[in-house]
């Protein structure tokens, strides 16, 4: 590098990395270098927006998210921190704060678990056997996204609640669903449900059965199939829909709100307990819960990009169907 | 391993993809399913291998009844068309797949493995790329692989799916030679879906031509070229110039006109007459059943292809015919053709 480009960087100094082939090339170089300057004088191009109306644009898309998105994120912890550090892990440690943590965290396992199981059920009955009425749960599949959170949780207050269909016989059994741990999961489970089918079913589609025959034709029993070939296969998509119906489990209010009945240290969650909180003019307790659950958004959405990022290269497979066979 | 199907019946709702297919493959043949697409060639393979299913007859392999096992438990090796190599894998860990699944009771350790992948990409010539992924082949070295991968089970039978039509040209008829010495090498019984007749001439020794889930003729590839059982069979394999005719009393005439030709004990009525484009003897004007007109000479080779316009008739028929350059034929020029060898179908329903 070092001989060549000091030899034609006078000459070209456009091109000051196209010399390392010797005297073939910077001949080249210098004779493009001469016909540079009738290049640059190229015609204007039409294709892109004038400079002041992409200014304004991006302006305004930046101006935008600065004050929906990053400024309510930056009040929130601003607002937790206000009277310290000390009054900020003061109320994390307060026992109830404690117990909606470990409710949250409890009620997201205890759906994300459930879920990741229905959901590769699902997809995998969708994307890869026909059967009468396909369509029909494709569509059903969405409709915990389309219903308000709030008629879902009512949904769950109906069936189990004392004037409910199977009130009366729960209530004679001593069976406590509503107002309890197993009323809150079930409105999670199914207010989240469509997360990690709905981030499997394209892949798996796409994805095809083919590999799953090779599998069988080789040899496989049903089990090695899924473990060894299908599951490797939508481990990131899996992982993305885990994510994504992660953050709705502990984020959700609505439903949750309706079934939880409010029993302070035994069924808030953190985003109950925040609004909670707050309603008290507790605002420094009430913010500094609100603000694990912004962490949480944060992280998710790291982690969702690197996601993304891996998805995109598994889907993208690189071809190289030029070189010798 | 001889393989034998008997009245296959499989529908997809009101269609009939094979429609009562029987098929008898002997030991260590190379066979051909050639025929176009929606023929039900590839529904007869899949049925075979185990991954489709008939709604009615008898699938033997060695004799002993395969519909009795599911895929995993036939011993078929099978290729895909898009090789459906296991793409998280290595190409290593692609051919030693079916040994690892294996129950534990029969399956090789780790050492025997090693040594038979080993050996298998030796076989196809691509020991070199076993650390790679499937992405990082070319489509010619991701088909070996997949063939690699089906032979490390010693399957019994191998079926091929269209094993070539993902490919482009030039590799494809590489490949087609390499599979021919690849199988008088081990010597599987083995059979191939093409649509691609010129493949399934040169590589199998016998050929199976179908249409519209039925078979149309099994011969060997000189069988199918040279005496073609029905229409179909000689309209679909080599290039045919086709005319209607009408026969009556084993005369044959064309729009009208007597050609100078026997029936050949063809059925009267409406019929084809089908005639290579080689078969065409070319004479001087009023001395053949067929008089026409060049319209466009291409010379290449040992032959001119020319462009023919029949006279008389209903309508232009323009035609296409191959002759040897022994004599140069020129635009504008009226000639006479005779046929030399021709076959006469009758036209079915």
């Amino acid at each position: 590098m070092s001989t060549q480009t000091s030899f034609v960087t006078p000459v070209a100094p456009l091109k000051p990395y196209a010399s390392t082939a010797g005297a073939a090339v910077s001949s080249l170089s210098r004779r493009e270098a001469r016909e540079r300057p009738r290049a640059i004088a190229s015609p204007k191009d039409f294709r892109t927006e004038p400079g002041p109306v992409r200014f304004v644009i991006v302006a305004l898309a930046v101006s935008f998210l600065t004050i929906f998105v990053v400024l309510p994120l930056v009040v929130v912890f601003a607002s937790a921190l206000s009277k310290g550090f000390g009054a900020y892990f003061a109320a994390l440690a307060e026992p109830e704060a404690l117990s909606a943590i470990r409710l949250t965290l409890m009620v997201a396992a205890i759906s994300v678990g459930l879920n990741l199981l229905f959901g590769v059920i699902a997809a995998w009955a969708i994307a890869k056997f026909d059967f009468p009425g396909k369509t029909f749960l494709v569509t059903l599949i969405d409709l915990p996204f389309s219903v308000s959170p709030v008629i879902s949780g009512l949904v769950f207050v109906l069936l189990f609640g004392a004037q409910g269909y199977w009130g009366t016989w729960l209530q004679a059994h001593n069976i406590h669903i509503l107002f309890a741990v197993p009323g809150i999961a079930l409105a999670t489970i199914f207010v989240t449900f469509p997360f990690v089918a709905r981030s499997l079913i394209p892949l798996m589609q796409e994805q095809g059965t083919q590999e799953e025959e090779a599998a069988i034709s080789l040899g496989a029993s049903g089990l090695q199939t899924f473990f060894r070939v299908t599951l490797p296969n939508i481990k990131w998509g899996l992982l993305y829909g885990v994510l994504l119906c992660n953050a709705r489990a502990m984020g959700e209010f609505g439903a949750v709100s309706v079934v939880s009945g409010h029993i302070r240290g035994e069924t808030n969650t953190m985003p109950l307990l925040v609004e909670i909180l707050y309603n008290e003019y507790q605002f420094v307790a009430s913010f500094a819960i609100a603000s694990l659950l912004a962490m949480l958004a944060l992280i998710t959405l790291v982690v969702k990009t690197v996601l993304e990022r891996r998805l995109d290269d598994e889907g993208q497979i690189p071809r190289n169907d030029s070189s010798d066979h | 391993m001889t393989i034998e199907v008997k009245n296959i019946v499989k529908k997809f709702s009101a269609f009939a993809a094979l429609d009562n297919v029987d098929l008898k493959v002997g030991k260590g043949e190379l066979l051909a399913l050639l025929g176009p697409s929606g023929s039900g060639k590839t529904t007869l393979l899949r049925i075979i291998a185990g991954l489709d299913w008939p709604d009615a007859g008898e699938v033997r392999i060695d004799g002993e009844d395969a519909l009795g096992h599911g895929a995993s438990e036939r011993h078929v090796g099978f290729v895909f068309q898009h090789y459906a190599l296991f793409r998280h894998m290595t190409v290593f860990e692609n051919v030693a797949f079916g040994l690892r699944v294996q129950p534990r009771a029969v399956r090789k350790d780790e050492a025997a493995i090693r040594a038979r992948v080993k050996e298998l990409l030796d076989l196809v010539q691509l020991d070199w790329l076993a650390n790679r992924y499937p992405s990082q082949l070319s489509g010619g070295q991701r088909q070996r692989i997949a063939l690699a991968r089906a032979l490390a089970i010693e399957p019994r039978i191998l079926l091929l799916d269209e094993p070539f039509g993902a490919l482009d040209a030039k590799v494809r008829k590489e490949l087609r030679q390499w599979l021919r010495s690849l199988h008088s090498e081990i010597h599987v019984t083995s059979i191939f879906v093409t649509h691609d007749q010129e493949e399934a001439l040169e590589v199998a020794n016998r050929v199976v031509v179908m249409d519209k889930g039925r078979i149309e003729q099994i011969g060997t590839p000189g069988d199918v070229y040279d005496n073609p059982a029905t229409a179909f069979v000689h309209g679909f394999i080599g290039e045919s110039i086709v005319l209607p005719v009408e026969v009556s009393g084993g005369s044959v005439r064309l729009g009208g006109r007597p050609l100078n030709i026997a029936a050949d004990g063809a059925a009267s009525g409406a019929s084809k007459l089908f005639v290579r484009r080689h078969d065409m003897q070319i004479g001087p004007a009023g001395t053949g059943s067929l008089e026409g007109a060049v319209r466009h000479v291409r010379s290449f080779g040992p032959i001119q292809r020319a462009e023919i316009a029949l006279m008389g008739g209903e309508g232009k028929t323009v035609i296409e015919i191959d002759a040897p350059r022994d004599r140069e034929l020129q635009a504008g020029e009226i000639i006479s053709l005779q046929p030399r060898r021709y076959r006469i179908f009758a036209v079915q329903d």
